[in-house]
């Protein structure tokens, strides 16, 4: 589904990113996490195909991620920072922005696509809160708002950059239940980059820990009991992660 | 053609005027819609300025400075949208040179003209003039008017998509380049449309003001463009009928109708305790 080998990066400078390599597999619900500065938003964007890696390459459903042959089948959702549309935006024309992926630019929405969106915004719980507009919205509910863009085009890899960061109780909770229904019932893979996933640690197959390089890859239980051996440092590991303690 | 319509427009000159402000009042804040969406307000400057060289280029050749400014207007926003999306530039200072480099080529080439003899007046494509609208002007901005509608017909749910979120749109399979340089060829051609009528100096207020109003009281992207344009028609048939009956600017006259009617919208929604679009 992804493939990433050797991937390395620099700004100028020192490198960024170094050696990084890993896949996932079909169905797979992994965190890639590290300390600021580790590289995470780096990598996540050379995944993405916004960013050329010096070295190394990135495959989606087996092509470089510029020449997806059929678009929608990945999903992006940014950080919550970037929702500051300069127009009036309703909620419902941002989640249906998302549905453009999967039809060509200049068509009008059918009515497919208007049960996608509606069905997207019942998975987040903003079905009553359509018609606001996002610069109405809490910060979780803006943050649900990005989530249901990037479902509604029913994605098959789903690609979240720290989503939860401070967010409410409630969104967290809502957010979780969104994702674990994606993995189990549609089997939708997930990478999900973050500091904080208190939610959903318990239900990640694999975690990927970055410091510039991968320093652990694997079950969050090994992590846990091997991560000192490993030689990551406490400092190293997101606040999340003590949980698994 | 001479219709029967009351008085300030019972004059064919007001009729043809009428018709090419009426296209522009609408067409103007459609593309400047989405101008604004992408913080790009002043890309209509800046390639208005640069329409102004095209002017001058074309009097010196003795062509019409209407095709010339069009020529030149496509060819400078095509150059601006290529140095944003390098990165290396960014979107401002990508303005500023062509915003400069216009005004400063517009100068030159028109005191060469004066030089060689030619009768130079660039005053009514700066300002605008509604005496010399002519009827072929009038079709040629019926044809971009129905470009500019149909284009954003078609794609301003991919802007508005892009104006969201960028690398989204371009992460979703959007061809954000295609659209990004389409919009600044609109962009171009608008300005050219309206230079009969408010000059290419105060175009680029037509493309913004009239959004700056309705994005204070519309609730949805949709409704942020329909009402743009509505507040560009009632700008140009006010703006025209001031000018006609004190004698005054057309340019001028429509643009500070639209800034007028951006303060008073703005007094009114603060007076209803409303908040700015925008600030969180």
């Amino acid at each position: 589904m992804l493939t990433a080998r050797n991937l390395s990066f620099s700004y100028d400078g020192p490198t960024v990113v170094r050696d990084v390599g890993f896949t996932l597999a079909p169905g797979e619900f992994v965190a890639l996490v590290g300390p600021n500065g580790s590289g995470k938003s780096t990598l996540l964007r050379m995944l993405l195909g916004l960013l050329e890696p010096a070295t190394g390459s990135v495959e989606l459903f087996g092509d470089p991620p510029r020449d997806l042959t059929v678009p929608g089948r990945l999903g992006y959702v940014p950080q919550r920072g970037r929702l500051a549309p300069e127009l009036p935006t309703t909620v419902r024309e941002v989640v249906a922005g998302g549905r453009m992926s999967r039809r060509a630019w200049w068509r009008r929405p059918t009515a497919a696509d208007r049960d996608a969106v509606d069905h997207a915004l019942g998975a987040v719980a903003l079905t009553d809160l359509a018609s606001r507009l996002v610069t109405e919205l809490s910060g979780g509910q803006q943050q649900r708002a990005l989530i249901a863009k990037a479902l509604v085009a029913d994605p098959e890899l789903l690609i979240l950059d720290e989503p939860v960061a401070g967010v409410d109780a409630e969104s967290q909770r809502l957010f979780r239940d969104s994702l674990v229904h994606l993995v189990r019932e549609h089997h939708t893979t997930v990478l999900l980059v973050s500091h904080e996933l208190g939610a959903v640690a318990s239900d990640l197959d694999r975690v990927i820990v970055l410091k510039q390089r991968v320093l652990f890859d694997g079950a969050p239980a090994d992590l846990a009991a091997r991560g000192v051996s490993l030689g990551i440092h406490a400092e190293d590991l997101p606040l999340w992660l003590e949980e698994l303690q | 053609m001479n219709l029967p319509l009351p008085w300030p427009f019972d004059r064919e000159y007001m009729q043809l005027a009428l018709v090419i402000g009426l296209i522009v009042g609408a067409c103007a804040p459609l593309v400047g819609t989405f101008l604004v969406d992408k913080h790009l307000s002043l890309m209509g400057d800046g390639i208005g300025h640069l329409a102004f060289a095209g002017v001058a280029g074309g009097l010196l050749l003795s062509v019409s400075p209407i095709w010339t400014a069009l020529v030149v207007a496509v060819l400078g926003a095509l150059a601006v949208e290529w140095l944003r999306a390098r990165g290396n530039t960014s979107g401002d200072l990508a303005l500023s040179l062509f915003f400069y480099g216009g005004i400063a080529g517009g100068a030159v080439l028109a005191s060469r003209a004066a030089t060689d003899g030619i009768t130079v007046n660039v005053v009514p494509y700066l300002f605008g003039s509604i005496l010399t609208v002519t009827a072929s002007d009038v079709w040629m901005v019926l044809a971009i008017g129905a470009l500019i509608v149909v284009s954003v017909a078609l794609a301003h749910r991919a802007w508005f998509t892009i104006g969201i979120d960028q690398e989204s749109a371009a992460v979703m399979g959007l061809p954000v380049r295609t659209l990004n340089a389409l919009l600044a060829v609109l962009t171009a051609v608008t300005i050219v449309a309206a230079t009969r009528i408010v000059g290419v100096l105060l175009v680029a207020a037509l493309m913004v003001l009239p959004v700056a109003s309705a994005r204070l009281v519309a609730r949805s992207q949709v409704q942020t463009l329909l009402l743009s344009a509505a507040v560009g028609v009632v700008s140009v048939i006010l703006g025209l009928s001031a000018a006609r009956i004190w004698g005054l600017a057309p340019g001028g006259t429509i643009v500070l109708v639209s800034a007028a009617i951006f303060g008073v919208v703005a007094v009114v929604r603060g007076s209803t305790g409303g908040a700015p679009i925008g600030h969180h």
